[in-house]
């Protein structure tokens, strides 16, 4: 490599070379990555939202987004949107408690380092091994199963309640907890030390210095995260899947049961209406979380 | 250490005590699944231990399958990100600043279109990839791509936006450089922790991808531990267990990694 480079550099082509790099328009580099991306991305997309306008024979219809409109889809939206506030809700507050506990130690400290690999590997890993975790803890013979029904009289043979919405709920938690100490943590760290000690300077009590600095300086942050957290838990697919084989409560089951059976009230490719309501849902949160990001980071770096 | 004084000076002994309790409950909360993992997989019917589940785990062949597929997987996935992102990464900010956005929007772009709506609507791009590359999970590689490229993306930018590319780049252009000696052999070496980091991420996210895989029936690792636990949870618990301790170990690494990059930028 190094003996053919050197003859180039002190060749006389060092001249020719830069004018053929400026005869090719720099746009053609881009063209590799713009062919995947439609392929993978943009062509799936687009088969999604034309699909759910499309009829048996083809043509346009309405008939699969009236379908959303019907019992089975409007009580999974409801299920998916209560299982998606409630664990995001509790996520966000256990975790802004958590990084709020992490935070008193220095940044190069054990704990920190530890808690933030900890909630990296448990908020990015795939839900069915979480999934798992829980039947383990919670389902026949498991762990806390025994204890529970010691201490709390609770069914000895498991918890039924973990394969549906109310174990959905606890399971959503474990990986939502950490994904909020992973976006949360960063606008934690970015309040000053000194707009504390102004405060105090003007007389500021710890509660007034929260109540009427902290927290709304916070607001934004927080209210973000927990978008991120809802769209987060509306978009999980593997862990609901892996803990609820039979039956589907939420909109991600359901769709998961119309591209098994192919017929779901009777219509095929129902699924295509149900993802592109998923991505209504997931693209309006996400649209606010970019806007309360910006308006975080004008305060805090 | 400011912030420490200052804290140090005032924490009352009742706010160090709830800092100290909300981490105890954490660590019980997060702690005690993965102990109810390990005590599922070695429990024996009758009381006692055994680690059958876990040397089983290298004997059932459909595990083995498994395992192997989504190593390549995995392997696959991080090569094909790496063709596709870097030198378009590199590209954009030498020669097509304006780009910028409009590539970060893209790479963004799968946080929002969640994992189940592509795999609905992929069907046909796969019917042709299966025409061209035959039936094999191997085909899974180029959606993973795409679902890893948020994280990826990020990883990489971060270490991209930590150097001097134009300098760089005029200084070995000057000397004669073509561009893909100025991506390959000034840019990239620069930028190996953004590199690493991206790589280690899609191998964790690869590993335990659910979605795709289960939907479009290919046996990779998580679908295998599902399949499993039907008939021998056991094993199936072990596998999960065994899985989440490799994708930390990863993603520690990655932390290191992460670690290094940013103890340079503060020293600089």
């Amino acid at each position: 490599m190094t003996t053919n480079q050197t003859p180039t550099a002190t060749g006389g082509r060092t001249s020719g070379r830069p004018s053929r790099g400026r005869a090719a328009a720099p746009a053609i580099g881009l063209v590799p990555f713009v062919v995947y991306m439609t392929i993978f991305l943009v062509v799936p997309t687009v088969t999604v939202v034309v699909g759910a306008f499309q009829g048996p024979d083809g043509g346009f219809s309405l008939e699969k987004i009236k379908a959303l409109g019907g019992e089975t889809a409007l009580g999974a939206l409801r299920e998916s949107l209560l299982l998606s506030v409630s664990s995001a809700l509790i996520g966000a507050v256990a975790g802004a408690l958590l990084c709020w506990a992490v935070l008193a130690s220095p940044p190069a400290s054990l704990l920190r380092r530890v808690t933030t690999a900890v909630c990296g590997v448990l908020a990015q890993f795939g839900g069915v091994t979480l999934a798992f975790a829980w039947v383990a803890t919670l389902g026949f013979n498991g762990l806390l199963t025994g204890l529970l029904a010691d201490v709390l009289g609770t069914d000895p043979n498991g918890a039924s309640w973990l394969y549906g919405l109310p174990g959905l709920v606890l399971v959503y938690t474990y990986f939502q907890v950490p994904l909020m100490v992973i976006v949360f943590l960063p606008a934690l760290e970015g309040v000053r030390p000194q707009w504390r000690e102004a405060a105090a300077n003007l007389g500021a009590s710890t509660w007034q210095y929260w109540w009427q600095v902290g927290f709304p300086l916070l607001r934004p942050a927080f209210l973000g995260s927990a978008l991120l957290l809802f769209a987060n838990a509306f978009a999980a697919y593997a862990t609901a899947a892996a803990l609820v084989s039979q039956g589907s409560p939420i909109t991600p089951l359901l769709i998961r049961a119309s591209l098994t059976s192919e017929v779901v009230l009777g219509q095929s490719d129902f699924g295509y209406a149900l993802a592109l309501q998923m991505v209504l849902v997931v693209s309006v949160v996400m649209a606010a979380y970019a806007w309360l990001l910006r308006r975080t980071s004008r305060w805090l770096q | 250490m400011n912030r420490r004084n200052v804290d140090g000076t005032r924490t009352s002994f009742g706010v160090r005590l709830a800092r100290g309790l909300v981490l105890l409950a954490a660590l019980l909360f997060f702690a005690t699944p993965l102990v109810a993992l390990l005590d599922f997989s070695t429990a024996e019917r009758d009381g006692s231990r055994s680690w059958e589940a876990w040397t089983s785990l290298l004997d059932d062949p459909l595990m083995v399958d498994a395992i192997v597929t989504s190593l390549t997987l995995a392997g696959l996935t991080v090569v094909l990100m790496l063709v596709l992102l870097v030198p378009t990464m590199v590209w954009v900010r030498l020669r097509l600043p304006k780009a910028t956005r409009f590539v970060e929007f893209m790479c963004l772009l799968p946080l929002t279109i969640p994992a189940l709506v592509l795999v609905v609507g992929v069907t046909n791009v796969f019917t042709w990839l299966t025409y061209f590359f035959g039936d094999t999970p191997l085909v899974l590689t180029f959606a993973y791509v795409v679902l890893v490229l948020p994280y990826a993306y990020r990883a990489v930018d971060a270490s991209l936006s930590g150097l001097d590319t134009t300098t760089l780049s005029e200084a070995a252009r000057s000397l004669g450089a073509g561009w893909w000696t100025v991506i390959l052999r000034v840019v990239v070496p620069n930028i190996w922790p953004g590199v690493f980091g991206a790589a280690f991420i899609s191998i964790a996210l690869v590993l335990g991808e659910y979605t795709f895989a289960s939907l479009l029936n290919y046996e990779t690792l998580p679908v295998a531990i599902v399949l499993t636990s039907k008939s021998d949870a056991s094993l199936s618990m072990a596998a999960s267990l065994a899985s989440i301790l490799f994708a930390a170990v990863l993603l520690v690494l990655l932390s290191l990694f992460d670690r290094g990059r940013r103890t340079q930028g503060g020293s600089r």
